[in-house]
């Protein structure tokens, strides 16, 4: 069945004025109004769980309180349908595809059934990442612009599966990517988008020191000593192996304590598995905390972040890496891969370091505990970088940015 | 107090990020890629990327400069690219020009550094703005300094750096406005000299607003 949700207005736009400033948020009304009210659409495959949920969950309040009339779908499907997306999302990144060729015929027939299900007559639709991808076909019976969302790296797709996604793309007026390096060979315009994070949300505003403590408490973690943290859900392109092994060379070093918090998305179905070899790969260690917290355990995520010496996200591919901007905002110095939307966030020495390895992450790491106050300068240089690109008001600025641009023929 | 027959309507523009079927992986693929690029490309690795990062006033000017020195390793080059001062150009032709100049001239002393491949490529994309009125103008000098403190960044930017663009002269719309408007050409002056280089534009605003103080004697 087709959920729509609807969202309570729990934050006023107005409130974003003491962070952004009010003339940024005066602007956002001037862009709005030049607009008179079109109809929004937002389509994609999960409600809870992963980057896009997330977004989706702030951007369209904000735009209702803009006077915008927008809506927010989710597709639905069968298991098997969700193992087809994770497969093609594993092979867009690069991995190989190993489901038979009927697959692409099951991917398909659900996006036909969400089609005959969902009412799509938006003047701006927005359709985010592949699952919900061939819902384009239905652009015949609905005028209106078409934008595809893609938040997944597609530096290096897989050429089968890109060639599958592919003539469904170039239906669209325009692709939307969180990388100049994940654009591809299209006739349509390709824009460059950053995902964000919601300063007022549970997981970024700040938090009493009584809270952080006692999520540490629950935990059983050492507010006394280093805390390295990395969060994200527990999926082999995160590589939270690779950070153990980090974590043990640093260990050498400094008396610390390693945290890998995350959780599985409801469209993940190999996340049980990687848990387990993370468990595996942690035994024996009392200062290793394997935390599989529940999908919307936003203020653990929050006291976690905020209680870290240093945040790491050592992703072997990576989307955009919405956590480094949760940590940056939070001031907090970031040891990071060089991979995906991540060096958009992190510039190399100004907001933070780049990897490219586990002995790399690990040293990087060391020299950060090392030197506690560059730590600092570049966790304060993070949180300003984060405030001008990374937020949500601006993310709903480049919407109406493009919303007005295709509107006005471009 | 003097009051202006034209009033100064502020704007802010926005910007779409188009990216361009154009990469560099070297200095030498960076010079072509100078040559073929767009206008609104020039625009958005210069004018535009000042204003992306005015946060950070120490070590960076332009997105090529920034390209040349972390991907290339090639500090010379990048410091002769980070010296354009884009205050000096009234039309992205000649800013284009000047870096197609310091790049070849580089490229022909140093041609083995010219094919070396860099750490990573350099994406050309382009700035497609989007002018919006604000809905606040200014008759006099009073309205102009309250309306000056109520500027976005990106509205400062449109009028106080892009604008010797559109403007073709090397000054911005305040101080055009200002000299032409209200006659007060030692107070555009003044407002004309603030370097953005080495303020944000939150400093560069509070400074304007210091200067339009002390005209009225505050």
């Amino acid at each position: 069945m087709t959920t729509t949700q609807t969202r309570p207005r729990l934050v006023q736009l107005d409130d974003y004025s003491p962070i952004i400033g009010a003339p940024e948020v005066a602007e956002l009304r001037a862009l709005a109004a030049s607009l008179q009210g079109p109809s929004i659409q937002m389509v994609n495959s999960t409600a809870v769980g992963g980057g896009v949920a997330e977004i989706l969950t702030r951007l369209v309040p904000i735009l209702q309180e803009l006077e915008l009339p927008i809506r927010w779908d989710v597709i639905t499907g069968g298991n098997d349908f969700f193992e087809i997306t994770k497969a093609l999302h594993n092979a867009l990144h690069g991995g190989s595809y190993q489901l038979p060729p009927e697959s692409f015929g099951t991917f398909l027939a659900t996006n036909e059934q969400n089609l005959a299900r969902l009412q799509l007559d938006g003047e701006f639709t927005v359709i985010h990442d592949p699952q919900p991808v061939a819902l384009i076909q239905g652009r015949n019976q609905h005028l209106g612009h078409w934008i595809w969302r893609c938040h997944i790296d597609l530096s290096r797709p897989n050429p089968a599966v890109w060639q599958f996604l592919e003539p469904w793309v170039r239906k669209y007026d325009a692709a939307i990517y969180s990388s100049p390096d994940f654009a591809q060979k299209l006739p349509i315009p390709q824009y460059l988008f950053s995902p964000c994070i919601d300063p007022l949300s549970e997981k970024s505003r700040e938090l009493d020191p009584e809270v952080v403590q006692g999520v540490l408490d629950h935990y059983g973690i050492d507010a006394g000593r280093h805390i390295l943290t990395q969060v994200s859900r527990f999926d082999r392109l995160k590589d939270p192996v690779g950070v153990i092994r980090a974590y043990r060379i640093v260990k050498r070093y400094f008396d610390c304590q390693l945290v890998l918090a995350g959780g599985k998305a409801d469209d993940d179905p190999e996340g049980e598995a990687v848990l387990s070899e993370v468990n595996e790969a942690a035994k024996g260690d009392p200062d290793i905390h394997i935390l599989n917290l529940p999908p919307w355990s936003p203020v653990e995520i929050n006291a976690l972040q905020t209680a870290s010496t240093l945040i790491i996200q050592k992703s072997l591919r990576e989307g955009f890496g919405l956590t480094v901007a949760e940590a940056l905002w939070k001031k907090k110095p970031v040891v990071a891969s060089a991979v995906g939307g991540i060096p958009m966030q992190v510039i190399h020495k100004h907001t933070g370091l780049l990897a490219h390895s586990v002995e790399g992450t690990a040293y990087q790491i060391r020299f950060l505990l090392s030197n506690p106050a560059l730590a600092a300068k570049l966790g304060q240089q993070g949180h300003q970088h984060v405030r001008e690109h990374f937020l949500i008001t601006t993310n709903a600025k480049r919407y109406l940015t493009l919303f007005l641009h295709l509107r006005s023929g471009g | 107090m003097q009051e202006a027959e034209r009033p100064f309507q502020f704007l802010t523009a926005s910007y779409l990020i188009r990216i361009l079927d154009l990469k560099a992986t070297t200095l030498a693929e960076l010079a072509k890629g100078l040559e073929g690029s767009s206008d609104a490309s020039i625009f958005y690795h210069t004018f535009q990327s000042l204003s992306r990062h005015h946060f950070l006033t120490e070590g960076f000017s332009n997105d090529f400069a920034q390209w040349v020195l972390a991907a290339c390793n090639r500090a010379e080059l990048a410091e002769q690219l980070a010296g354009l001062d884009i205050r000096e150009y009234t039309a992205l032709a000649e800013l284009r020009a000047d870096l197609r100049r310091i790049v070849n001239d580089y490229c022909e002393r140093h041609p083995a550094f010219a094919t070396q491949q860099a750490f990573e490529a350099f994406s050309f994309c382009e700035a497609l703005g989007v002018t919006t009125p604000l809905g606040i103008e200014a008759r006099t000098l009073g309205e102009f300094r309250a309306g000056v403190e109520r500027l976005s960044h990106a509205s400062l930017h449109y009028h106080f750096i892009a604008s010797r663009l559109r403007l073709h002269l090397q000054t911005n719309d305040f101080s055009n406005w200002l000299e032409n408007s209200l006659g007060l050409p030692g107070l555009a002056s003044r407002i004309n000299r603030i370097d953005i280089y080495t303020n944000t534009l939150d400093g560069a605003s509070a400074l304007i607003a210091n200067l339009i103080k002390e005209e009225l004697g505050q």
